[in-house]
């Protein structure tokens, strides 16, 4: 026993958490290769498969059918599709893993999104038999234009290809013909099976020429620490904290959760937009006092001087300057049956900042299949993917997406129906 | 750079912490649901980090089924005292006598599905707009699919298809009059995640998730507390057992679990070597494949 409450202290405590998505349809064997994720790390518990079981007999299937674990809701049991994004875990000694499963179909291009939007690494499935198709270049756009870090392309099914070394060489290029036309720097093969197992969690015996290593090695040790910015220090004030206790009586703090950058006490910052400066008094995270503070990590941040600053503020490290504009280019997926509005008016979400907008022009759409820049079409339909210029109502404090993630993003929401209908990412 | 990196804990920690401040950042109204179970639990201590060092800006509501383990509500109640918090309490009964909702008769009869019109009216009573939930997606597969801020209707609804996307750290509670938001701050913890953190953190607990001697019967293969507004059928007998609680829910559907488990440690190493998950000792999931899915359209959590 004494021995175990060591693992755990060693163990549990000390691992990290590693966000994916996969994104491809049932055909592709993207269901079986996270059930076997999951299987193999003991995530699928046994009441669990019995429900698949008893619902796969009920249905007359002969196999289980793995792809009900992950087929949530009633309505997608009955017509066998996937329609939203579910979240699946699983951890092991290494670390913890948030699955953002996503379905694969044209349609459903604003779920893929959604699902890539927080994550490290994408997970692409290639068929070895039918080689690179139009959904790969989807799916591998959409993680590009999300900005995710890290890409794994798992050449699929090897067992129907007689694990040859010529076929996966041969995607492998097919592949890197279109890779420079993405903004991904980390690029993965790896030969599998998920049916069989081969290289997914052991090493297979049928890919002597394969020296890499396999996917859940590939996933625990995936280096992460770089993925966030640690050079721009921007903290969007969400809460203002004023405790009015006899005990606390002056304190006045600013909650939120550190975007990118490093604060440190001590250091000097500037709020945006009054514009004051002042320095970091405290960093507080529950009642414990921290020396510093970076993403993703949620605080408390006390000042030096007494200044105004309320929700939707930010505040920067002095002489680290974001953007600061109105009119603003952006590339946008619709997500809403209406179409796009040009010159319509939206409600801007940006950070902890809430402004409006005009839409101003469509600059192109983009064939998510081919990727060509389409300058005539201006209807922008729900899964469209186009660029797009606005003004907004008041100034944005922003930093470019492709350097900032959280500063650089934004959604559009319909103000007479509140639904969300747009995901923006700042040019 | 490796030296800025937190574990999965402290990372979970910071998504809630930062989700709850926003809910008390866009709602007027918001409450947090708080039955006495470890889920709660942890979600309050997360709304006290987010908010100190000043209390929690927004009150407690306990859906009260009446079949309580007494331990809860004790703890429940030295709880709210120790930290000032504002608790309210719906009762079940009451929407019983005032003839809104029919008991459930029976050996299998439940107040689970009564549960959701006291929720509902309750929140109606008090104009609350936001009500928090310590939900998780990995217990059910209804749930694996629900937002952190999940729109209800002005009948309380979820409509599943019609979901908001949630993208990044941006979270769109804007909402109609008489419509209400469930936001569910804990939702990519896994149980696991849960046990681990109050390890991390020496978070007390209710005596019930540890090893106690309790007189059980045996039901469908799932163990449940003798009480005495439980009917037993025939075949049933009581037993003095060894068990504890993987969950704390209402007493008559329960399920427990034969365990010695004493300490967290052991408690943390039983979870990590069980084969069933929590919701598996749950009477109330086992009516239908989608029991869960259906109630929660009817307004349930």
């Amino acid at each position: 026993m004494e021995n175990a409450y060591k693992e755990i202290e060693k163990g549990y405590l000390n691992m990290e958490l590693l966000r994916f998505t996969t994104a491809g349809s049932v055909d592709d064997g993207k269901s079986t290769l996270i059930g076997r994720l999951l299987y193999d790390s003991k995530a699928i518990f046994e009441d669990q498969m019995e429900a698949i079981e008893r619902a796969s007999v009920g249905k007359g299937e002969e196999e289980v059918n793995l792809a009900l674990l992950t087929d949530g809701l009633k309505a997608e049991r009955e017509q066998g599709i996937t329609i939203d994004v579910a979240y699946r875990y699983f951890a092991t000694p290494k670390r913890k893993f948030i699955i953002a499963d996503t379905p694969g179909h044209v349609q459903y291009t604003r779920n893929m999104v959604t699902g890539a939007s927080t994550a490290n690494a994408a997970l692409i499935l290639i068929d070895a038999r039918n080689g690179v198709i139009e959904q790969t270049k989807r799916h591998s756009f959409i993680a590009s234009l999300l900005q995710i870090p890290h890409l794994i392309i798992c050449i699929n099914k090897m067992d129907l290809v007689e694990f040859k070394q010529e076929r996966y060489e041969e995607i492998k290029k097919e592949f890197s013909k279109f890779a420079p036309k993405l903004a991904i720097k980390d690029i993965r093969f790896l030969p599998i099976s998920a049916k069989l197992g081969d290289n997914v969690v052991d090493k297979s015996k049928n890919t002597p020429w394969y020296e890499g290593p396999t996917l859940m090695y590939l996933l625990e040790n995936l280096h992460i620490g770089g993925d966030n910015n640690f050079l721009d220090a921007r903290f969007p004030v969400q809460y203002v904290v004023r405790p009015q206790s006899d005990k606390y009586h002056d304190f006045r703090g600013y909650a939120g959760r550190i975007s990118s950058g490093v604060f440190k006490t001590g250091d000097e910052v500037k709020v945006y937009p009054s514009g004051f400066t002042s320095k970091v008094k405290g960093i507080h995270f529950g009642d414990k006092a921290l020396k510093q503070a970076f993403p993703p990590q949620s605080v408390t941040i006390t000042l030096e001087d007494d200044i105004d600053i309320s929700r939707g503020d930010i505040i920067i490290k002095k002489n680290d300057t974001p953007k600061i504009e109105q009119d603003i280019d952006l590339m946008v997926c619709w997500f809403n049956e209406r179409p796009l509005q040009i010159r319509g008016k939206y409600a801007v979400k940006h950070t902890t900042n809430d402004v409006r907008c005009m839409i101003k022009d469509i600059e192109y759409k983009i064939d998510v299949n081919s990727l060509e820049k389409d300058y005539d079409d201006k209807v922008v339909k729900m899964n469209d993917i186009c660029r797009i210029s606005i003004r907004t109502t008041k100034s944005l404090y922003f930093d470019p997406y492709t350097r900032n993630r959280e500063t650089g993003s934004l959604v559009l929401i319909d103000e007479s129906t509140n639904e969300t209908v747009a995901a923006g990412m700042i040019i | 750079m490796d030296k800025y990196i937190i574990n999965h804990l402290r990372e979970l920690e910071a998504e809630s912490i930062y989700v709850i401040r926003e809910v008390a950042a866009q709602f007027e109204r918001p409450t947090m649901l708080f039955s006495g179970g470890k889920d709660s639990i942890v979600m309050f201590y997360l709304a006290r980090k987010a908010f100190w060092p000043a209390k929690v800006p927004f009150p407690l509501l306990h859906i009260d089924t009446g079949h309580n383990f007494q331990e809860t509500l004790d703890y429940r109640d030295n709880l709210m005292e120790s930290t000032g918090t504002k608790l309210i309490v719906g009762y079940v009964q009451e929407s019983i006598d005032k003839g809104k909702v029919v008991e459930e008769t029976g050996v299998n009869a439940s107040r689970n599905m009564a549960q959701t019109t006291t929720l509902l009216d309750t929140i109606e009573e008090h104009k609350f707009d936001a009500a928090m939930g310590g939900g998780r997606r990995d217990e059910e597969k209804a749930r694996a699919k629900e937002r952190f801020f999940s729109h209800r209707d002005e009948f309380g609804q979820w409509d599943p298809k019609n979901q908001r996307p949630e993208l990044w750290n941006i979270f769109n509670g804007k909402k109609k009059m008489g419509e209400h938001f469930r936001v569910f701050p804990i939702s990519n913890w896994t149980e696991m995640d849960v046990w681990q953190y109050i390890y991390m953190e020496k978070i007390p607990i209710p005596s019930l998730y540890f090893t106690h001697k309790r007189e059980v019967f045996n039901r469908d293969g799932v163990w449940l507390a003798k009480a005495d507004f439980m009917e037993l059928k025939s075949s049933e007998k009581t037993e003095l057992k060894d068990v504890r609680c993987r969950t704390i829910g209402d007493i008559t559907c329960t399920g427990l679990t034969l365990s010695k488990a004493n300490t967290l440690e052991d408690i943390i190493i039983e979870v990590a070597a069980t084969r069933v998950t929590e919701r598996g000792g749950r009477a109330d999931d086992k009516r239908s494949e989608s029991a869960m899915e259906d109630r929660k359209k009817e307004g349930y959590f």
